[in-house]
């Protein structure tokens, strides 16, 4: 069988993009090697490790687990986005300063997954934020540290800082 | 690894998709939310001929309340099930077992439909639908029929509905306001597969069950409903004699299979474990309602 491709449209990052892309393609694959995007990161590549979560049409889902195909029309954001918009960089700089990357690779994902957490408007609980985080693996198992500046960035929210 | 090729079609409509289905057989494969195909595709476990997308049917997305039966439409969202109101006021083990469906991520994604069509031995929606006596609608070019759950689940993966046949929507009848529904299941880490678990609806009158539906799920090859187990608890009450029953009448209800995450033995122990808690759950909140 020949490679099938189909040609998309979406927004990335606030940026529309149109490509033609294989169909069996997933959408990581999509971000990092046809638009240089980096920053979501391939564990496992069958939705259990969280590396490669982003966002899409404003929920987290795991990139792997979705075609590139299926992202047309979508708009989708990444870790690089979220950076920009500066949407997450308080929670950031929490991650640096409790130490909460430690090799980085799950980094990425465990920020977009944190990111929905964010928008909360009363206090979460910290096994609410674990359970929320439980689809995201740490193979440094920095878990506490990560769950220290989730729960420090959300109470600093609700406080108004 | 990297899915392999495929063709790649994504339905307009549910005419075309029936169409489609019948043309193609067990050739084409239907993606919905795609959080348990795109791992086989991935791990190139699968390598279906051409992949049928119904994203895009929103006909299929729903949940309405009508004549005492809750439609849930095959394409809903997990996250939409778990956020709604319909759901949460009269299919309470429904709203208590979507806590355990998978992780956020894939509860954004991953639909109703999907988990029921697909079958999965450790998935929750069957457990849940065979001890709530759903019925599963499934359309082909000839038309649509009913199948209730104890005629849908027939084992591993394996299901009534045909080839050719796609599952539109789910009919669940109401809770009685007498049901007390619990839901318990172990897993390795939240959210990850169920090793052992139980979906139960129970009907106590003087501290005594009166009705009961203990359905077992994660060790059996599909959702099972374990009857002798019940019958020993009608009319009964939970006391420590009832240990030694429940492990005689469990050993005959379950055939637990044997997988990465225990032996047959172990996941039969952790199942009776779990009748117990279940049990005793489910007369401490007849207490207090």
């Amino acid at each position: 069988m020949s490679e099938n491709t189909m040609e998309i449209t979406l927004t990335v990052n606030s940026e529309k993009i149109t490509k033609t892309v294989p169909v069996r393609q997933h959408l990581v694959d999509f971000l990092r090697m046809e638009l240089g995007l980096t920053g979501s990161h391939l564990g496992c590549e069958h939705g259990v490790c969280g590396a490669c979560s982003i966002r899409v049409n404003n929920a987290v889902v795991r990139g792997c687990l979705m075609l590139a195909v299926q992202a047309d029309g979508a708009d989708v954001v990444t870790v690089e986005g979220l950076t920009e918009t500066k949407e997450i960089e308080d929670l950031q700089k929490n991650f640096v300063e409790r130490n909460a990357m430690q090799c980085g690779y799950c980094t990425p994902g465990m920020l977009v997954t944190a990111a929905e957490l964010l928008r909360t408007t009363k206090p979460i609980s910290r096994d609410d934020i674990r359970n929320h985080l439980s689809g995201n693996f740490c193979r440094c198992t920095g878990y506490h540290a990560i769950i220290d500046a989730v729960e420090t960035t959300i109470n600093n929210r609700l406080k108004g800082r | 690894m990297k899915a392999p090729k495929f063709n790649y079609i994504k339905a307009n409509s549910l005419r075309q998709t029936l169409e489609l289905l019948d043309e193609l057989g067990e050739e084409g494969r239907i993606i919905a939310g795609g959080q348990s195909l795109m791992p086989t595709l991935n791990m190139r476990l699968s390598q279906p001929n051409t992949l049928i997308d119904i994203n895009g049917l929103q006909d299929l997305e729903g949940i309405t309340l009508e004549d005492e039966i809750v439609r849930i439409g095959a394409l809903t969202r997990h996250i939409d099930v778990a956020q709604s109101s319909i759901i949460s006021e009269h299919l309470s083990l429904i709203s208590k077992a979507m806590p355990h469906v998978a992780h956020v991520a894939v509860r954004n994604r991953g639909t109703i439909g999907g988990s029921i069509a697909l079958a999965d031995p450790a998935a929750e929606m069957p457990a849940c639908a065979l001890a709530l006596g759903a019925i599963m609608v499934v359309e082909s070019l000839k038309g649509r029929r009913e199948i209730t759950a104890e005629d849908f689940f027939k084992g591993l993966y394996e299901t009534e509905r045909k080839s050719n046949e796609l599952l539109v929507e789910i009919l669940i009848p109401v809770e009685s306001p007498e049901d007390i529904s619990v839901f318990m299941e172990l897993a390795q880490r939240h959210g990850d597969f169920a090793m052992a678990g139980i979906a139960c609806l129970a009907q106590v009158k003087d501290k005594k069950f009166k009705n009961l539906k203990l359905v077992y799920f994660g060790s059996e090859d599909k959702p099972t409903l374990a009857k002798k187990t019940i019958a020993s608890m009608i009319g009964r009450t939970w006391s420590e004699d009832c240990c030694k029953t429940v492990t005689e009448s469990l050993n005959d209800d379950l055939n637990p299979m044997e997988n990465l995450q225990g032996s047959s033995a172990m996941k039969l122990h952790l199942q009776n474990v779990l009748t117990g808690r279940v049990l005793r759950t489910a007369l401490d909140r007849a207490e207090t309602q």
